[in-house]
């Protein structure tokens, strides 16, 4: 019998390495898979290149492991966020690299890697600092970049439910990352707030099929606390029930 | 004769009034996000975020944020019905894809060949672009939203943009506080200069030569 339904989440990290690079769900606070990071920090892993859109928010998720200092280089499209101070000192000593990429072209340079795509080009950055150094061509009158896949050593997103198959869904705008990067790591480990009985996700509806995850690990569901990004004012608890 | 500036809700509401019914449009981070708060009540207008939202709605009510719901300034939104989820490689498919009409951005400089610079102000500040790339290099339309000058009094309108491009020769249109600034093949038309503002005043204020208005219509 098939089961990825990882005992613990100690176990689901397990081999993860030194050196890692590391593919993190989430977009500002939203589909940040924050218990799987709370057990990579404990795991002890370091050396990581992370790959996420922004650079941590507040002392939570990736702005922990900055400051836990595991983080060697940081691949992303958008570090500049008043609360994200943990990477902005290790930035500022030089203590971490950093890889700005478009967003479209980070996350095409992992569905790339995901779909076995040699490279691409894009029209986007073309002609601006970006683009610099990178092989260009004009097809079809636009400029255009040439852009590379970008593999995980391990993926870690977040979704609502999953299977023991790794079927699994998402919920609202917290799905952003994860079925990319899913696709795009040796090694996928998603947390969910709900397993499941195989047959019980609509076939018609599962966003990631089983085949793009090796594990999944059940967290408890937190109250999902909405953080604003421009330094907390405004922080509340809020129902997971919120009307669409 | 004296003229006002307008406001950023102002120019907000003019940008608003040109969005046609059925529109797929994304809003920019900043000052054009104010965009959504004016979009006609009699119009279905379809809002793009770059996280993976079409049929994005207003703020909620207080005590309603959903954290799995934001937009990509990261605050709180609601999906209107007949709204859609999907992920990031859809949504920048829409985007790169040229399935956008138009995208709303807040710039530092439009040049006049439409040159923009949007995500990094030089020096030592973080760079950081998000999604500013694949609209300005997707969207069938990109409309800039920004104050005429900059607080020390300059052009941010320039015959080349001295802040890093965002992309070349990608902007249609400009909306600032003084005036609706067309990029055309034969130069930026001025059009609809706010009431009390004469063509020669608006030149003077602005770094490169303009058509007056009307230019445009005989181009």
């Amino acid at each position: 019998m098939v089961d990825k339904i990882s005992p613990s989440i100690e176990a689901a990290l397990a081999d993860v390495r030194d050196g890692s690079t590391v593919l993190v769900g989430g977009f500002g606070g939203s589909g940040v898979p924050e218990e799987l990071i709370d057990a990579l920090i404990a795991q002890g892993a370091k050396d990581l290149t992370v790959v996420n859109n922004n650079a941590g928010n507040g002392e939570v998720g990736i702005a922990a492991l900055f400051k836990a200092g595991r983080i060697r280089k940081l691949i992303c499209s958008y570090p500049r966020q008043v609360d994200s101070h943990h990477f902005q000192e290790a930035y500022r000593s030089g203590k971490v690299e950093l890889e700005l990429v478009p967003q479209g072209t980070l996350s095409e340079r992992m569905r790339a890697a995901g779909a076995g795509i040699g490279a691409f080009y894009t029209p986007t950055g073309y002609g601006t600092d970006l683009a610099k150094g990178r092989e260009t061509r004009v097809i079809d009158g636009k400029g255009q970049v040439l852009e590379y896949p970008l593999h995980g050593d391990v993926a870690l997103v977040k979704a609502e439910r999953g299977d023991r198959w790794g079927n699994l869904v998402y919920r609202k705008s917290a799905r952003n990352y994860g079925p990319t990067m899913a696709s795009a790591a040796k090694v996928t480990i998603a947390q969910v707030y709900e397993t499941v009985e195989l047959g019980k996700l609509d076939p018609e509806v599962i966003v990631t099929p089983g085949i793009f995850v090796t594990r999944v690990v059940k967290v408890p569901r937190k109250a999902a606390a909405y953080r604003a990004p421009a330094g907390g004012s405004v922080t509340r608890g809020i129902s997971g029930k919120a009307a669409v | 004769m004296s003229y006002a500036r307008l406001s950023r809700d102002q120019i907000a509401q003019r940008i608003a009034q040109d969005i046609p019914e059925g529109a797929y449009v994304n809003l920019g981070i900043g000052m054009p996000t104010l965009v959504g708060n004016h979009l006609p009540k009699d119009r279905e207008i379809f809002l793009h975020s770059e996280n993976g939202i079409l049929g994005m709605g207003p703020a909620p009510a207080k005590g309603e944020e959903d954290a799995d719901l934001i937009n990509a300034g990261k605050e709180p939104v609601t999906l209107l019905t007949g709204g859609a989820f999907f992920h990031h490689n859809d949504s920048f498919a829409m985007m790169r894809g040229g399935h956008l009409d138009i995208a709303v951005l807040g710039a530092f400089q439009v040049s006049v060949s439409g040159d923009l610079a949007n995500w990094h102000s030089g020096g030592d500040a973080i760079p950081a672009v998000g999604g500013a790339m694949d609209l300005a290099a997707g969207a069938k339309d990109v409309w800039v939203m920004m104050e005429h000058l900059t607080k020390e009094g300059k052009s941010k309108i320039v015959e080349r943009c001295s802040y890093p491009l965002t992309g070349i020769g990608v902007v249609k249109r400009v909306y600032t506080d003084l005036a609706v600034i067309e990029v055309t093949s034969r130069g930026l038309a001025a059009n609809r200069l706010v009431p009390g503002l004469a063509f020669e005043d608006l030149q003077r204020m602005t770094g490169v030569s303009l058509l007056p208005p009307g230019a445009r219509a005989a181009a």
